[in-house]
């Protein structure tokens, strides 16, 4: 056992009239105790009101984003023993607080909704699958994966600056995982909607996104994907 | 004294869950035009079905011959001939339909060289009716669940079907006449109570793995749907049949796909034996998840388990070529570097069966339709996926059947709302005056209970008891105290207190209110379990065993029937099997083998 030092934002809209940051000790086992969810459950045992979300606990529903001593990133893959003291926690930055360590995420997802993320095929389909060679699926590797976590998009300044008008990198790498899907048809239009100041061009490489996506997927690149593919189809 | 009102929204249909289940009826629902409201608790994608690894089950023979008959066949054998085999016929007749239709959403399924749906060997699935292992099971690496859960939510994006997220139903609104007319739902954001007043109700609420202190559910999976239903008097099937799957991270309970086996994985205990060759000569690793589950624990109680304290075995992939493991498990690879430290490129996986699955649950007919003890149908009311129990697991769950069953009865459900609505497009039948009543004091004395018990310490309580006294192996003392514990605990549960008032986003509230449910849902597993006197698929019992007459503790004369917990009186009543397919012969009564 040993004693951690957290530092946690906390804000109940019911009670305080501003957010401020509570110092919190607790008694820690590392055997057992080995991600900060671990850690935040046995905090929420003590004290019921420190409110966060969770659910998976193990990396693939993308509920418990939070900034970490700084850094974006999963609670439940945040590893105890590499965080140093006291641990600053945060809500996702960029985002309103609606309590605690909870964002309200309506500005994420209406980017994410305004890139059409289905996929678009108006031929009718064959009574069966519809093939597609191994290899044209591995393109879509490295972008089907995301969890729509929004760590990469709140670590970004040019989503910081305009959430309501630049794409971010969420929305973008699943923009860019239709354009590569080689069963979609709306590839022009597709990159018409994105041909635009703000949507897509808005991304300066800062490559905040690719730094802290917690499923380890490169934004930036399909980013870049994009832009290249727009030069392309323009000369 | 007034009564106390809430606003009510007025919809043709509303749907509990966003996860497979609820998200492939509500395509169904927005396509036709229906107005549909579907809650969830959580932002659709973070719904468990995301947790999904290793594929779903389709008969579609892209790399050698199969045919829906085997797929029954091994269903029905896998469930210990439980399961009813009308519905079992009817999910894996449509199956190849229902995974075709999945891919024409966008499912990004991995491919065979030919560019079809690539299909893995999975446990139990057989091919010629039980002969050797075949390759059905469709995937996306070992990330299937999280490709078709976002794949179904993409859908509905585009069907523009409407979500309310972040919302969690409390109750269900019955009349008197036992028809269901909607839910009461919280919207966790700002503490809200409102009634969703709809002509159709489906629940897709998902399992309640959290019953049992180690899962490899999320927090989430609280039971809600099986502790709105048997609140509101409606039996709940099959609940002493849970399934532990045999590889969850030994001390961590995260998933480890029963695809690694597929792909070439073998368990071994502390002589590095092969040890499953002993148990299934056929089958070997790829046996039924209870066979294999039974096997291990019963290899750590002999002695042979691995580890400073011997508690648990290990899945040996080291052998497997580097290349495949990146690519058609690279999820597992990161999951057994972050919760068990191990690279399993270089060493052996640590694991041991976890809780996962629910067999049982709201009784459903084949069309989502739930079902009165009778047989009649609750109008109104419909269930699909785990929440539901059609029942096509049975006593024991096939892998990938959980997908293809959410797929299945998710439309089925769906079309059967359309087709009701459309037959009788009557306006909603009034509700009861006091419908509200039950809730809104649960709500209230959560904000003014004092001197009760901690939410926390209550749950982990019954975590406890039922890992103790309901787990892979069941012993007769253990489950007669393991029910006077649970009413014990049970009476805590009523009486909880919470520190947390605030309306907004008051998640201290919601666990409060998830305990609700999960305490029925581990009062009716404890009760269906000490009451079922026999061994069948996932409920073995020391007083029930392996004899000529009843082999492997089987006792079809007396037990081939199915439990029904009622709530009112914590009674159990049966009913009996349905042994008669659409279309084909039975599938007859034989031992279990593999």
């Amino acid at each position: 056992m040993s004693t951690m030092q957290f530092k946690i934002y906390r804000y109940d809209p019911d009670k305080d009239n501003a957010p401020y940051m509570q110092d919190i000790s607790i008694e820690v086992d590392p055997a057992i105790d080995r991600k900060l969810l671990d850690v935040l459950t046995k905090l929420k045992a003590k004290d019921d009101s420190l409110s966060y979300r969770r659910s998976c606990r193990e990396g693939i529903c993308g509920s418990d984003a939070m900034n970490i001593n700084g850094k974006n990133g999963l609670a439940c893959l945040t590893e105890i023993s590499e965080l140093k003291q006291p641990v600053v926690l945060r809500p996702l930055p960029g985002l309103p607080v609606i309590r605690d360590l909870i964002v309200d995420m309506t500005q994420f997802f209406k980017q994410y909704h305004s890139i059409k993320p289905y996929l678009i095929n108006d031929s009718p389909p064959p009574d069966r699958e519809r093939l597609q060679t191994p290899e044209d699926r591995e393109e879509l590797n490295g972008l089907y994966e995301c969890i729509l976590c929004a760590c990469c998009s709140t670590s970004c300044p040019s989503f910081w600056w305009n959430p309501d008008k630049f794409v971010g990198p969420a929305g973008l790498l699943n923009a860019y995982r239709f354009i590569a899907d080689t069963r979609d048809e709306a590839t022009n239009a597709r990159l018409d909607d994105l041909e635009d100041p703000y949507r897509l061009f808005r991304c300066h490489s800062i490559m905040n996104c690719v730094e802290v996506c917690p499923k380890g997927l490169n934004p930036t690149q399909a980013i870049g994907k994009i832009k290249e593919m727009m030069v392309r189809r323009a000369i | 004294m007034s009564k106390i009102t809430i606003p009510v929204r007025k919809f043709d249909a509303v749907i509990v869950g966003a996860g497979g289940a609820g998200l492939r009826a509500a395509i169904q629902l927005s396509e036709a035009g229906l107005k549909t409201a579907v809650l969830s608790k959580v932002f659709p994608t973070r719904s468990h079905t995301v947790a999904a690894q290793g594929g779903v089950s389709a008969s579609l023979g892209n790399s050698e011959e199969d045919h829906w008959h085997w797929h029954m066949y091994d269903t029905v054998k896998g469930s210990d001939w439980l399961g009813d085999q009308d519905a079992i016929e009817y999910m894996c007749r449509k199956a190849p339909e229902a995974v075709v239709e999945l891919e024409h959403f966008g499912m990004p399924f991995d491919r065979t060289d030919e560019g079809k749906i690539y299909q893995r060997p999975f446990g139990g699935h057989m091919s010629n009716f039980g002969e050797k292992p075949v390759r059905r099971a469709c995937a996306a690496a070992d990330r299937t669940g999280h490709a078709m859960l976002h794949a179904l939510y993409q859908r509905n994006v585009r069907a523009n079907t409407q979500f309310f997220v972040e919302w969690m139903a409390l109750d269900l609104i019955r009349d008197a006449e036992g028809q269901v007319l909607g839910v009461i739902a919280l919207e966790m954001e700002t503490g809200d109570v409102v009634a969703f007043h709809a002509k159709a109700t489906i629940f897709a609420t998902g399992g309640a793995g959290r019953i049992y202190y180690s899962s490899t559910n999320a927090f989430i999976n609280t039971g809600d749907g099986l502790g709105m239903a048997a609140r509101a008097g409606i039996a709940l099937e099959d609940m002493e049949f849970w399934q532990f799957h045999p590889t969850g991270v030994a001390g961590a309970g995260v998933l480890i796909t029963e695809g690694v086996r597929g792909e070439g994985g073998i368990l071994r205990n502390s002589d590095n034996e092969r040890f499953m060759e002993r148990y299934a000569p056929n089958a070997k690793d790829l046996a039924s998840r209870d066979v294999v589950s039974r096997a291990m624990v019963t290899e750590i109680n002999e002695g042979r388990g691995c580890g400073p304290h011997k508690d648990f075995v290990l899945l040996d992939i080291t052998h497997l070529d580097p290349a495949t493991i990146m690519k058609r498990l690279p999820g597992i690879r990161e999951i057994s570097i972050q919760f068990a430290g191990i690279d399993p490129i270089k060493a052996p996986i640590p694991v041991v069966p976890t809780c996962h699955y629910q067999m049982g649950g709201i009784p459903t007919n084949y069309h989502g339709q739930a079902v009165n003890p009778d047989g009649s149908t609750v109008k109104g009311f419909y269930a699909a996926g785990e929440c539901a129990c059609a029942s096509v697991h049975g006593a024991n769950r096939l892998g990938t059947n959980s997908l293809l069953d959410l797929l299945v009865f998710g439309k089925s459900s769906g079309d059967s709302v359309v087709e009701a609505i459309k037959a009788d497009p009557k306006d909603l039948k009034e509700l009861p005056a006091d419908f509200a009543e039950r809730t809104l004091a649960r709500l209230n004395r959560l904000n003014t209970q004092k001197g009760g018990a901690s939410v926390n310490e209550t749950r982990l309580e019954m975590q406890r008891t039922m890992q103790k006294h309901c787990g892979v192996f069941r012993f007769k003392d253990m489950l007669v105290e393991g029910v006077s514990k649970i009413c014990d605990i049970e009476k805590a549960v009523h009486l909880t207190e919470i520190g947390d008032k605030s309306q907004t986003w008051n998640t201290a509230r919601v666990e409060a209110l998830e305990l609700d449910n999960l305490i029925e849902v581990a009062k009716s597993t404890m009760v269906s379990a000490e009451a079922r006197k026999e061994s069948r698929g996932a409920h073995v019992r020391d007083d029930a065993p392996d004899t000529a007459a009843n082999p492997n503790g089987r006792d079809d004369e007396i037990w081939l029937k199915h439990s029904l917990w009622h709530r009112e009186g914590n009674r159990l009543s049966y009913k009996p099997v349905n042994l008669k397919p659409l279309s084909v012969e039975t599938i007859a009564l034989k031992t279990r083998a593999y």
